[in-house]
């Protein structure tokens, strides 16, 4: 257990001790079937984790669960010190996504401004509060600027494309500040130097913000240089730890309970082989 | 309808025309409830085309005509048998079509159903009351009738048309972050199946509303266009919001007006009006880029 701290929420900058996840003991059954137990994990302030796994395996699951959005049906998840509820102020969330429809026909500035204030009630009213309404529109920008997605972002969000709307979508979830970024496959649907991109992007967030970063990824090579740390799902269990100790043939044999082999490439990237049912989790895409 | 015969000629002097379409009572409630419910028109036809929810919006037209025939067949009011009748059928949609992917079927098995029902409604109607005095028939319901919307009706539409209002500022903010992007709003804390919901509801009578003005089979042309040609020209969400609602009040107005003064059904104007305002926004905006001498690139 750990002390709660009563300052979570409202403080910034001053070096908070907890960390912003602790995930104790926790499991998740839906429609009958448990999807992962025993599940222990302690996410620390600008740590950088990926959570990794084949297709089914529960990541997008885990991240639904710390954001409030699944009941446990054991243990505990707290985020900065509080129980994990829906809409927790303190999360940014990128969800697994398809894209915004073509015929969508709303600036990108204005999807990102949603994430400011778009659980307010009521319309924004031209002149009234005009103090505010600067702040905001700064934030916006300032956001916008840091994802390096000026260029597009008065444009409508549905014409552009999925790197631009990615970029778009991770300032709609920094635009708050958050202490936690939680990502579900931000990377699956881009091309390898969108890929590169964004990967960078993220990394130079965590770097800055020191928000701590959770990120579904279905490839870890983008990313293996960056990480701290990978929870790797499968077969309803959780290995935690760094790449070096999880991403290992030995680890991940036990993991799926069948030999598993991982083989590093020339250039440093790992592909994992031979287990069943998943063919390619670790693809080696790179030239 | 006016008198056949002879039509009010049309002077082009605008503040003596006004005046000369003020005279009649019926200009002025056909006026006054097709301002309110255009302005409610536009703001929710704004979220249809957001949502993707054009064909839900079609289909509660259908619900509408069944609704108002069966009101007149069992001897209530028609508005209020609509207006009951809609809002059920557009909350059922909104509760069993959980997914998307499921929700177009969902609707087109109700829809069977309902219009079956409503050609019922509407012989058991014919068969029991003909010639009544209340200026009801299946073709009003179908091409709508707002000049012959009488003083209560008008105060009906226009004080349901308030209160959409109110509810639609009130929670356009969250229902625009529930429509644009489902997943964040919910993890954000934003009640997102209960906005569905409540904005089917609104979608009803919305609906019902616009059947009478321009009729069950004309309602997309108030619900739709204007909001349709609002977002080819902003794509500033508040203020393609209002827009729509603007464009759907100056297409009612002229359209009343051009059936005032050449005796065509005004809701055939209001229809035209809007359709060819859409077409040629369309066509103007897709034409710009060939008069610029740097293209936009169209990324994918």
């Amino acid at each position: 257990m750990k002390p709660v701290n009563s300052a979570a929420g409202g403080a910034t900058g001053n070096g908070e001790t907890g960390p912003v996840v602790q995930v104790a003991g926790a499991a998740v059954r839906l429609g009958g079937r448990t999807i992962w137990e025993h599940v222990d994990l302690e996410v620390w302030p600008g740590e950088f984790i990926a959570i990794l796994g084949p297709n089914g395996s529960g990541k997008s699951t885990l991240i639904k669960a710390i954001l409030g959005l699944l009941p446990l049906q054991a243990g505990s998840i707290s985020v900065l010190g509080q129980p994990a509820r829906r809409g927790h102020p303190e999360i940014g969330y990128v969800p697994q996504r398809r894209h915004f429809e073509a015929d969508v026909r709303v600036r990108g500035r204005d999807v990102v401004r949603l994430g400011l204030d778009g659980v307010r009630w009521g319309l924004p009213l031209p002149f009234v509060q005009r103090g505010r309404a600067r702040s905001f529109e700064k934030q916006v920008q300032d956001v916008i600027e840091s994802v390096g997605a000026a260029a597009y972002a008065d444009r409508p969000i549905g014409e552009l494309s999925g790197g631009e709307q990615q970029r778009l979508l991770i300032a709609q979830a920094l635009v708050t500040h958050p202490r936690l970024l939680a990502l579900d496959e931000p990377l699956d649907s881009l091309d390898i130097q969108n890929q590169q991109a964004v990967a960078g992007l993220i990394r130079g967030i965590a770097r800055d913000t020191g928000a701590a970063v959770l990120l579904v990824a279905h490839d870890v090579n983008p990313i293996l240089s960056a990480l701290d740390r990978v929870v790797y799902m499968a077969g309803g269990r959780v290995a935690v730890g760094t790449p070096e100790e999880v991403v290992t043939s030995e680890t991940l044999s036990k993991l799926y309970g069948s030999p598993v082999e991982v083989l590093h490439a020339s250039d440093g990237s790992v592909v994992v082989v031979g287990h069943p049912g998943e063919e390619e989790v670790f693809h080696h895409d790179r030239h | 309808m006016n008198d056949a015969g002879s039509f009010p000629v049309f002077s082009w002097n605008l503040w003596l025309d006004i005046q000369q379409m003020l005279q009649y009572e019926f200009m002025r409630n056909a006026l006054l409830s097709g301002t309110a419910l255009s302005i409610v028109s536009g703001l929710v036809g704004y979220f249809v085309i957001v949502r993707h929810q054009a064909f839900a919006g079609e289909s509660l037209s259908d619900v509408a005509f069944t609704g108002a025939v069966g009101g007149a067949a069992i001897g209530i009011n028609p508005l209020a048998g609509m207006l009951v009748f809609t809002v059920a059928a557009a909350v059922a949609m909104g509760a069993f079509a959980e997914r998307l992917s499921e929700r177009d079927i969902a609707i087109g098995t109700v829809l069977a159903w309902v219009l079956g029902l409503g050609l019922l409604f509407l012989t058991l109607f014919s068969s029991h009351v003909s010639g009544t005095g209340t200026g009801f028939s299946g073709v009003t319901v179908l091409f709508g009738s707002i000049l012959s919307v009488s003083a209560s009706q008008t105060l009906t539409i226009v004080l349901l048309s308030a209160g959409i209002m109110l509810v639609v500022s009130t929670i356009a903010r969250p229902l625009l972050f529930a429509s644009l992007d489902p997943d964040v709003a919910a993890a954000r804390g934003v009640p997102v199946r209960l906005l569905g919901l409540g904005f089917m509801a609104l979608l009803a009578i919305t609906v019902g509303e616009a059947v009478q003005a321009v009729g069950a089979l004309l309602v997309f042309a108030l619900l739709l266009l204007p909001a349709a040609t609002a977002q080819r020209l902003t794509t500033r969400p508040y203020a393609g919001l209002w827009l729509a609602a603007l464009l759907a009040v100056c297409f009612t107005w002229t359209g009343i007006t051009i059936g005032f003064y050449t005796g065509l059904p005004s809701s055939v104007c209001i229809s035209l009006l809007a359709f060819c305002v859409y077409i040629v926004t369309v066509g103007l905006l897709t034409m710009r880029p060939l008069f610029n001498s740097r293209p936009n690139a169209a990324t994918i």
